[in-house]
């Protein structure tokens, strides 16, 4: 049976197929603030149904481009266009789209029925229609009881749900999100993101979230786009930013992960074979490490590469490890436990390998009491399949 | 409380009675039932009867209601305007010029504010009058209105009228909708505050008023050149009881206000 990377959720995946037409379509895309450019000749596809995540750190533009396709803001050059229509021109009030805001942006002087219905009532509704509209909104969210009831009135959680329900009143074509969560506590936005996806696939409306926090995108995001510096990084599933990532900036954005630098000296059909220099079981010994890779990318023997490696697929072992030859070692190495993190589910070893380079590899405390606990000092081995890491160019 | 010691309570009672026995004297004399103002004569109600007799003060203070009503209600609509463009132009020719020249009137000598807008009169040939005082009551008034206007602006989200936008609201109805009433509570006290500065103003009304267009602090100053009179203190104690209510109010709703936005930020 083929290897996949993670679970494929009921076989979405529109960015696959090449027939496909995308449902939001950013083109060429420029916008600058004076001086700065917050979004840098950007283009994107989203494809109806999709949950869309834009991740990055502040200031890398993803607000930006969520406010354009918003309308707040106007492209410098390029233009957006949602379900075959261009959007350029079209002011903000005469949008399909509908946006909940980060600070909920809840109108004060009206209640939570007056709030939802607000949309509505710029539609010329009727007034039934209206009512019913906000009754099944309500219940939605699971805030029935709480219909009359003015912003100040409710916790944090419930403007947020309040806001939520707003947004989605006027069923629009596309529900944009800035950082919808973020200022919920950690066990109820947990929660919550749970509940966006519940809903998202209930409604089957295509939803764009923007946010900073990497578990928030990954947790609730059929794709996700990274972004720096106004341009996208990489595009992919939650699954392939993670075990598949392009390059170092995003494999160290994303999550931890160790890097080593070495040199690739063969390729084969079962991968590549990367020598790293004074990490061998001596120092002036190379370490020897054979990839499981596609070695038709852009490397060549000869090239220095990174061989990037997550901490939970390296293995721990007091013992020399089955198969390993000690004095000549492959995908292992032996080093001095430094550092000890335990964070209770997990405990992170950071292992000093002769020349002071630092591996750091995860194990899960699987059980309450260990008969011969690593401790600081300890001498360990460290191993990995062919398959736990990835070949680096850039 | 161990805090208040006799220190903290001597001058604490010193500094209230300095500030406000005088102006409880008044009050107390106001139910004086003899005509000698100093003199205790017993209670009696029969000057706020009197009073009313007094055709001279009631028609300055139908005067002075009606330059207060209305140049209250004009400086709120200019102020509010003027606070609105301070805060949300950010970048416009002459923008700190405008916003120093909005808060100069505030410390700006009223015998200045009054004889320059005498001067004013004079040159362009407008009768001094009620409408002359009105306009002047507005000018200086006006300014005070944008203060707390704009203070309010400040705090004023600008992402609930986006939400309005992108819910599918113009511009113009956004602004009636959501602004106005948002920031309403600061029109009100700013509108409450120009009502009583132009209630209780005596310098730029002497300068500005002409025949028939006395205010009743004009009234009343006139008055008590010629003496005393326990009446006055009946009016003046109805004045005071008007200003208080109207900062109280004004107060009242910009605490509350206060309270609402910090529990929805």
């Amino acid at each position: 049976m083929a290897k996949t990377l993670g679970p494929v959720r009921n076989e979405f995946s529109p960015w696959t197929d090449s027939d496909a037409v995308p449902f939001i379509s950013f083109q060429n895309v420029t916008k600058r603030f004076g001086d700065f450019t917050a979004v840098d000749d950007l283009s994107l596809d989203i494809y109806e149904r999709e949950f869309f995540a834009l991740l990055g750190p502040s200031g890398c533009g993803k607000t930006t481009m969520m406010r354009m396709l918003a309308g707040f803001d106007a492209p410098t050059s390029g233009s957006v266009s949602l379900d075959g229509t261009d959007l350029t021109g079209t002011p903000p009030y005469r949008r399909p789209v509908n946006m909940m805001f980060q600070s909920y942006a809840l109108f004060p002087h009206m209640s939570v029925e007056q709030n939802i219905a607000f949309g509505l009532k710029q539609e010329r509704v009727p007034n039934a229609e209206v009512k019913a509209r906000v009754e099944e909104m309500l219940s939605l969210v699971k805030l029935e009881a709480f219909a009359r009831r003015k912003p100040h009135q409710l916790s944090g959680g419930q403007r947020q749900r309040v806001a939520l329900a707003r947004s989605l009143a006027k069923r629009p074509k596309v529900l944009l999100l800035d950082e919808p969560l973020g200022a919920l506590d950690k066990k109820l936005r947990e929660e919550t993101q749970f509940e966006l996806m519940d809903l998202q696939e209930r409604l089957g409306t295509t939803f764009m979230i923007v946010t900073h926090d990497q578990e928030e995108a990954m947790t609730v995001a059929n794709r996700i786009a990274v972004m720096d510096k106004g341009r996208i990084v990489q595009i992919a599933t939650p699954a392939e930013i993670y075990e598949q990532p392009s390059s170092r900036y995003i494999a160290d954005f994303i999550g931890d992960i160790n890097l080593m630098e070495g040199r690739l000296t063969a390729f084969s059909e079962a991968g590549a074979t990367m020598q790293c220099a004074g990490m061998g079981p001596k120092p002036e010994q190379t370490l020897t490490v054979q990839i499981e890779c596609d070695t038709t990318g852009t490397l060549s023997p000869g090239d220095a590469g990174w061989f990037a490696m997550r901490p939970e697929k390296v293995r721990l072992s007091q013992e020399v490890p089955d198969g390993i030859d000690p004095a000549n070692p492959v995908n292992a190495v032996e080093g001095t436990i430094y550092d000890i993190a335990y964070l209770g589910n997990v405990s992170v070893y950071h292992v000093k390998i002769n020349d002071g380079f630092i591996i750091r590899a995860t194990q899960t405390n699987a059980t309450r009491l260990v008969e011969r606990p690593l401790s600081w000092e300890d001498k360990v081995w460290l191993y990995w399949g062919a398959d736990a890491g990835i070949l680096l160019a850039s | 409380m161990k805090r208040s010691g006799w220190f903290n309570i001597t001058s604490l009672v010193f500094g209230f009675s300095f500030l406000y026995l005088p102006i409880l004297l008044l009050v107390i004399f106001s139910f004086n039932e003899s005509r000698l103002v100093t003199v205790w004569g017993g209670f009696s109600t029969k000057w706020y009867r009197e009073m009313w007799q007094n055709q001279g003060l009631i028609d300055a203070a139908w005067v002075t209601l009606r330059v207060g009503l209305l140049s209250a209600t004009i400086a709120t609509v200019l102020g509010t305007m003027a606070a609105l463009a301070l805060s949300r132009h950010k970048r416009f020719a002459g923008r700190t010029l405008f916003s120093g020249m909005i808060y100069a009137p505030l410390v700006m000598p009223e015998v200045i504010t009054g004889l320059s807008l005498l001067l004013l009169f004079v040159a362009i040939d407008f009768a001094r009058g009620f409408w002359a005082v009105t306009l002047a009551h507005i000018t200086f008034t006006m300014c005070f209105v944008a203060v707390v206007v704009q203070s309010r602006l400040v705090t004023f989200d600008r992402s609930l009228e986006e939400a309005a936008s992108d819910l599918g609201c113009p511009p113009a109805r956004t602004f009636f909708l959501i602004t106005l009433p948002v920031i309403a509570p600061a029109i009100i006290a700013g509108w409450m505050l120009a009502f009583t500065l132009s209630l209780d103003d005596l310098v730029i009304a002497s300068f500005t008023s002409g025949p028939g267009a006395t205010t009743l602090p004009m009234k009343i100053y006139s008055q008590v050149r010629l003496g005393v009179t326990p009446e006055i203190n009946a009016v003046c104690s109805i004045l005071l009881a008007l200003v208080t209510t109207g900062v109280l109010i004004a107060s009242y709703i910009t605490r509350t206000e206060q309270r609402r936005d910090q529990t929805t930020n």
